[in-house]
């Protein structure tokens, strides 16, 4: 017995020196893969998805901390350095706008505003969109085709519009943007959780566990929000680059965030007025949301992959 | 016995029109009518017998529900009412006139996005995981990220300022003054149906009856084009009324930055100068354009594919 146990540690160490996924098996025989492993070596296999997501984490930080690094701040005006090309020697990194101030700076805290609407109103449509899909999922017959006709109604309105409407209508306080940016985007997550817990009401395995006699909350929790979060997290990521560009949209046509506070789509707007003489005050902030939607999508896109219990190929 | 299974959907699809448009012009009017402010603000206020008298001829003196009442019943007369601040201008013109300018582009747009976005899927499709299906993937994957806003102050300082070779805004009618703006407007729409063929090419070219033409021996210039695009093409006709969606959204951008006389910059115009009239006529328009398009590419969608079943509630 007592040799036994020394042999399997033995094997367990050797093995472990030249192969560290042998190591991990042996270490843990009986304990298989969760679902969120298998997605999470399937998001890692995916090569642009990670680099996405490296990128991403990079531009948080930056976003976050970028400004401190600089000497200026994003509201002086360098009457010294109007337009100027971007240069290390006068500290403008980025070069400077027709007032003087600092590209560099102003394109980081644009990004702040970018970024937090882009979470902030996800969110909030996150939470109408799951609640309203749940609900008529859940209960589906009368409930559910009518509150689906409502979204069917709601969803064929040009809903741009509404939210320059909203803006025109009520001001641009940053509030109202991530308000109005949620309360348009919600349409799509209602139908997908909606369609997703109509199908997992209905599976074998609910079925097997409701008549192992599981209670209705175990079903739900151990079975359909596992499944559902899947999906939720798949479309909040492919949500939040959407709603950046909504807000980058609102605010280059002027109505979106307003000065002193910026966002890239409103530093794009000023950029393109003199982008003939100064390209590169449009030239960073458009790279920058560029760059951010580009790995948004990437991300998204690695982790409906890998998440789609569809596709488990 | 399927053909009639689409006339009933259709039926009640049809009857479903009516509450959208409803709701559309109930939310527009009386969005527009909470918002402070009015028309006839100015720096100067108006002498008030004057104010009264404008407000007068347009009804609005009037209790908010009657000249609601009232609009509804010049929409069904389809007459938008006169516009505030094109004065002498019913906004009935002011959408005539904008409009075929706006729908060249728009439609023109469609077209290159269409013929365009198809060609770049299936090519990725039939060389799957190959450099040009990596690179044809990241193209649209750029496309769908790159903000229209973005694209055309790029494309006006590349092409238009520093090379000279195309007008940087204005319209005439010319077939130069369009490259840009039907460009811009297409790209994004290009990159998702690109995106879309791919997808479902890759699916219906692993499909049993793709390897049964094939093991047949039939070249592959008819297996791809007679049994696989039709059903490939599938998902890009249901895209065809969120992608006209997106296209007149994006109008309104692509016309403001191009100086384009079109009805997406009366809009803008319109929303910031609360010209009530012209907003609602052209949120009412394009609403009803893009609906019915989408209850058309929907029946389109139904008589396509033939496993689609509506009876079963959707």
């Amino acid at each position: 017995m007592r040799g036994l146990f020394r042999f399997s540690q033995v094997l367990s160490t050797d093995v472990a020196a030249d192969d560290p996924f042998a190591a991990a098996l042996a270490q843990e025989p009986i304990k298989g893969r969760s679902l969120w492993a298998d997605a999470w070596h399937r998001v890692l296999r995916n090569r642009a998805a990670v680099t996405s997501g490296i990128v991403m984490l990079v531009m948080v930080m930056l976003v976050i901390f970028g400004p401190m690094l600089s000497e200026w701040s994003g509201d002086y005006t360098d009457w010294d350095h109007t337009s100027s090309p971007p240069n290390l020697e006068t500290g403008h990194w980025f070069g400077t706008d027709a007032v003087g101030r600092d590209i560099f700076v102003r394109t980081l805290q644009g990004g702040r505003i970018s970024l937090l609407v882009g979470v902030v109103a996800t969110l909030v449509s996150l939470v109408i969109g799951v609640s309203y899909g749940a609900i008529a999922g859940y209960y589906g017959g009368t409930t559910d085709r009518l509150m689906m006709r409502a979204v069917d109604i709601i969803y064929a309105l040009p809903f741009m519009f509404f939210v320059i409407l909203l803006m025109v209508v009520f001001g641009r306080h940053i509030l109202l943007i991530f308000v109005a940016i949620g309360a348009v985007n919600w349409l799509d997550m209602a139908r997908i959780v909606r369609g997703q817990t109509l199908g997992l009401k209905n599976t074998e395995y609910v079925e097997a566990a409701r008549a192992c006699g599981v209670g209705h909350w175990a079903i739900i929790r151990r079975h359909i929000v596992p499944n559902l979060i899947g999906v939720v997290i798949v479309y909040v990521t492919l949500t939040i680059p959407q709603v950046i560009l909504v807000e980058s949209f609102l605010s280059f046509l002027g109505l979106g965030v307003q000065e002193p506070m910026s966002s890239w789509g409103a530093l794009v707007n000023d950029g393109a007025q003199d982008m003939e003489s100064a390209p590169w005050t449009l030239a960073f902030p458009a790279a920058f949301l560029t760059i951010t939607l580009y790995c948004f999508n990437y991300i998204g896109d690695g982790l409906r992959d890998a998440l789609d219990p569809k596709d488990k190929s | 016995m399927i053909q009639e299974d689409i006339v009933r959907h259709g039926i009640s699809r049809l009857m479903g029109l009516v509450p959208t448009l409803l709701m559309l012009i109930t939310i527009a009017f009386f969005l527009i009518r909470v918002a402070p402010g009015g028309p006839f603000d100015s720096e100067k206020p108006l002498p008030p017998e004057i104010r009264a008298n404008l407000d007068a001829k347009y009804h609005l003196d009037e209790p908010l529900i009657q000249q609601y009442f009232r609009y509804l019943g010049q929409i069904l007369v389809l007459d938008f009412g006169p516009s505030y601040q094109y004065k002498d201008w019913t906004v009935n013109e002011l959408i005539a006139r904008g409009f075929p300018v706006s729908l060249t582009i728009g439609a023109l747009a469609m077209v290159l996005a269409f013929v365009l976005g198809t060609l770049i899927g299936i090519t990725a499709a039939l060389r799957q995981n190959s450099w040009v299906d990596y690179g044809a993937m990241g193209f649209a994957m750029l496309g769908m990220s790159i903000p229209n806003f973005v694209i055309a102050p790029a494309l006006i300082l590349l092409l238009a300022v520093n090379a000279g070779w195309l007008p940087a805004g204005g319209w005439d009618w010319s077939i130069q003054r369009m490259v840009l703006p039907v460009i811009t407007l297409a790209l994004p729409v290009i990159a998702y149906i690109a995106r879309l063929t791919r997808g479902s090419m890759i699916e219906v070219l692993h499909s049993n009856y793709i390897r049964t033409a094939r093991s047949k021996g039939l070249p592959k210039r008819i297996v791809i084009g007679r049994h696989a695009l039709k059903p490939a093409l599938l998902p890009v006709i249901s895209y065809m009324g969120p992608a006209t969606a997106g296209l007149i959204t994006g109008s309104v951008i692509v016309e403001q930055i191009y100086s384009i006389p079109g009805i997406g910059s009366y809009f803008v115009q319109g929303a910031l100068n609360r010209d009530y009239t012209l907003v609602m006529g052209v949120v009412i328009f394009y609403g009803v354009i893009i609906i019915v398009l989408n209850f058309i590419v929907d029946m389109l969608y139904a008589w396509l594919n033939p496993r689609i079943r509506y009876d079963e509630g959707r």
